[in-house]
């Protein structure tokens, strides 16, 4: 008998590993002063993109400072269900995307025209709520960026406001400015520095629910309740470009219907928040660690 | 002087020193190495180590730093496999001195280079003697191929219980020549372009690249290469394996023909991807993993009736409980075709239910959680040939009695404990969300940090016992820098 205890022990401590999650738990409340309707204006000309440092070019635009809030997308949907340009249908909200090329190449699915799901409405990681009439924000999770959304999701917003997601390379020298940098503060990564997997801020706790978002901008140089943070915005101003959530970006490439995303999350280890950095999924794909931020053309 | 000398002659004289170089140096690069990822990097232990160690480790360079390791590691491995061929195999004194010296070299100035180059500043001259360690390899690989020549009369089979063919050639020696060659052709496909891609300071993880539509021709070959070596390492020991325990018998005739077939297949395979044949590429790497596994299989039903009928001689009508006990009583014989059993499980079986649930999976799933499936299935595979070693390794330093209960039982439960973990966590998105995975991620962690944890340990207490037994005046060493493997192959 005696032989079995600690393989009884080890069986009860798996067992137990499988408690439910409380994805309601309390989140603190901080406001970290960063305006999530701001803009950094990104000027023209080269940069250096990718691992390998090649030189790019893109045009003049503008990029939000932060990501997009759970707030800013309620109203958009609120704004959106009125407008017809958004429809709710069951446990989703759906809206129209005039598809993509089809080219056949291997692996590659069929994006076609039509309504596509933008979020799902009964994830209990979900922090938009409808009552049926308006959508809104959970409360707590106002200024937390806007996650479990699709690529659709994203597309739809940022073009509701003429505006679009950023392509890979306008996201990229957003985050890193003119030099080689790996990460959009600089050349090393700290606790501090931003939202990752066991990066120990005030809106975790590994032994329950894991890694939860952080407010926009959290990572400012402010002092949260005694958690010091460094000021981690990227070159032109802009929070959040590595860790918290992973932003879509706009590109559709030719014969491959994945959606890319950048900046690493908070879930992910350390070395996917540095910039050149690629993840991918398809466009129906969400999660609570999957969010974006919107650019616009100067001539907007 | 004559101590130092002595003991030298043994680590780098004997077959049974130099597997236990190989295994101390490939401990001592896990246990460093290891503490830069997780958890230990989550416990701010890595911080100390890099500090310790004073490592350059400059972001940008990840990549390049994970291939230099591994490839380290890979190739102490393919030398304890080498040691352990030159050792079992007939072959003439010569060829094996060589191979033996050489391999050794290159795989030494491989590790102690290489690593001194990817961590430590980026000395050009350490490339260059890291490179020239992996030249040597290659060189040693040529060797042994030319050493494996099944076809002299000198190393023809004469016992007809054995695989050959009616004229005596021994099938089984075949088997390891075609093995051998086909790696030698296969580090080709990493060699070009590795040089290709280090021409131009451009390194890339394959799992990285996996699911852009189009690849180039090089990171076709890299992807091949990364595959078919880890394959190939797998079969080499599988037949090691076979060798030690004596495999014959009908099931030999029948396994070590597949074994053949399957390993050349799986090549043509493999060395098809980088090649026009692409498209049809994969339907060939199955058409030839399919008679390769059921080779090893083969092996496996025989030596598990061999334990049994062996331990159950004694008994007049063995039950199921008196068979069990048979099978299982010698965990270092039981040992390495169980761990190729449940390679089943966390490796092939994987594979298959993976390919079979494609749209389902893959097509949903983000790329980092294809990624972590990549990258958890070869490391599970990696580790699975490295407990098959250590167990061979227990027989090899002659363990007996309880010490052999518990090295062996310890290997193979610590080992499955941490793959079963692994296999786990690869698959949650099957049955648990990301916003409810913690709890799970934590247990199925803990799970794999005891197993690996408790394995090194394990390891470490085997290395410490033989670094007091090389101080000892007449310690084991002695007995053991005059013995072959060949000699030890079970009746």
């Amino acid at each position: 008998m005696k032989k079995f205890i600690p393989i009884l022990i080890f069986v009860t401590f798996l067992l137990t590993s499988c408690k439910p999650v409380d994805l309601n738990a309390p989140i603190p409340a901080f406001e970290t002063g960063v305006n999530p309707d701001a803009w950094a204006q990104i000027p023209a000309g080269e940069f250096y993109f990718g691992q390998h440092n090649d030189i790019q070019t893109t045009d003049a635009y503008e990029i939000m400072v932060t990501d997009v809030t759970t707030a800013q997308y309620a109203a958009f949907l609120n704004q959106a269900l009125a407008d017809g340009y958004v429809k709710v249908d069951g446990d989703q909200v759906l809206g129209y995307y005039p598809g993509d090329d089809f080219h056949g190449v291997k692996h590659e699915e069929i994006i076609a025209e039509g309504d596509w799901l933008f979020i799902p409405l009964n994830d209990p990681a979900q922090r938009i709520k409808f009552d049926g009439e308006e959508f809104s924000s959970q409360p707590g999770y106002e200024n937390h960026p806007m996650t479990m959304v699709t690529w659709f999701g994203a597309w739809g917003y940022c073009g509701y406001f003429d505006e679009h997601l950023p392509s890979e390379l306008e996201w990229e020298k957003a985050a890193r400015g003119s030099d080689t940098r790996p990460f959009p503060w600089g050349e090393e990564i700290k606790r501090e520095n931003g939202n990752f997997y066991s990066s120990r801020d005030p809106f975790e706790d590994m032994r329950t629910f894991g890694s939860r978002t952080t407010p926009v901008g959290f990572y400012n140089g402010k002092t949260y309740d005694g958690y010091i943070t460094l000021d981690s915005s990227s070159p032109y101003g802009l929070y959040d470009m590595a860790g918290n959530v992973w932003q879509w970006t706009g590109n559709v490439y030719e014969g491959m219907h994945y959606r890319f995303m950048r900046g690493g999350s908070k879930d992910t280890y350390d070395m996917d928040l540095r910039i050149w950095t690629r993840n991918n999924a398809t466009p129906t794909y969400f999660s609570p660690g999957v969010g974006f931020r919107c650019v616009r053309n100067n001539n907007d | 002087m004559q101590f130092i000398k002595d003991r030298f002659n043994y680590l780098f004289n004997s077959t049974k020193g130099l597997i236990l170089v190989a295994i101390a140096m490939i401990a001592v690069t896990t246990a460093i190495w290891g503490m830069l990822s997780g958890p230990m990097a989550e416990m701010g232990v890595r911080e100390v180590v890099i500090k310790l160690f004073n490592m350059d480790m400059l972001q940008a360079e990840r990549e390049g730093r994970i291939i230099i390791l591994y490839h380290s590691i890979a190739m102490a491995v393919v030398a304890i496999e080498t040691y352990m061929i030159t050792s079992l195999l007939k072959m003439k004194s010569f060829f094996k001195t060589a191979i033996n010296a050489i391999i050794t070299v290159g795989y030494i100035l491989t590790m102690i280079f290489g690593m001194g180059f990817a961590y430590f500043g980026h000395n050009w001259a350490f490339h260059g003697v890291y490179i020239f360690g992996l030249s040597l390899i290659f060189f040693a690989g040529v060797l042994l191929v030319i050493a494996l020549w099944p076809w002299s009369k000198e190393y023809y089979q004469p016992d007809n219980s054995y695989s050959r063919t009616k004229k005596g050639v021994d099938i089984e020696r075949v088997a390891f020549f075609s093995t051998a060659l086909t790696t030698v052709i296969s580090a080709l496909f990493g060699a070009i372009p590795g040089s290709f891609f280090g021409n131009g300071f451009e390194v890339f993880l394959a799992e990285n690249v996996i699911r852009f539509p189009h690849k180039t021709t090089m990171q076709y070959a890299v992807i091949g290469h990364l595959h078919i070596m880890l394959a190939l390492i797998a079969i080499m020991i599988t037949l090691i394996i076979g060798r030690w325990l004596n495999f014959k018998g009908i099931l030999h005739k029948i396994s070590m023909p597949l074994m053949i077939l399957g390993t050349i297949v799986l090549n043509l395979g493999v060395w098809g991807v980088a090649t026009p044949l692409q498209p049809i590429a994969h339907q060939v790497i199955y058409t030839g993993a399919t008679p390769s596994m059921v080779a090893a299989l083969l092996l496996l039903i025989w030596s598990w009736n061999k334990l049994i009928k062996n331990g159950t001689r004694h008994l007049e009508k063995p039950k199921f409980g008196d068979k069990l006990k048979a099978l299982i009583k010698d965990p270092l014989k039981f040992g390495p075709t169980w761990q190729m059993l449940f390679m089943n499980f966390t490796t092939s079986g994987l594979g298959i239910f993976m390919a079979v649930r494609l749209d389902e999976i893959f097509r949903v799933w983000p790329a980092r959680e294809e990624r972590i499936e990549l990258t958890g299935h070869w490391h599970a595979l990696s580790a699975i040939i490295a407990t098959i070693i250590l167990l061979y390794y227990g027989n090899i330093i002659g363990l007996k009695g309880k010490v052999r209960q518990l090295y062996g039982w310890g290997i193979i439960l610590f080992s499955d404990i941490a793959l079963a973990g692994v296999t786990a966590f690869e698959m949650k998105r099957l049955f648990i969300t990301e916003a409810e995975q913690q709890p799970l991620v934590n247990g199925l962690m803990y799970a794999i940090d005891f197993g690996l944890g408790a394995l090194l340990i394990l390891l470490a207490i085997v290395m410490v016992w033989r670094l007091i037994d090389l101080f000892k005046k007449k310690g084991k060493w002695i007995i053991e820098k005059e013995q072959e493997l060949s000699e030890e192959v079970v009746e």
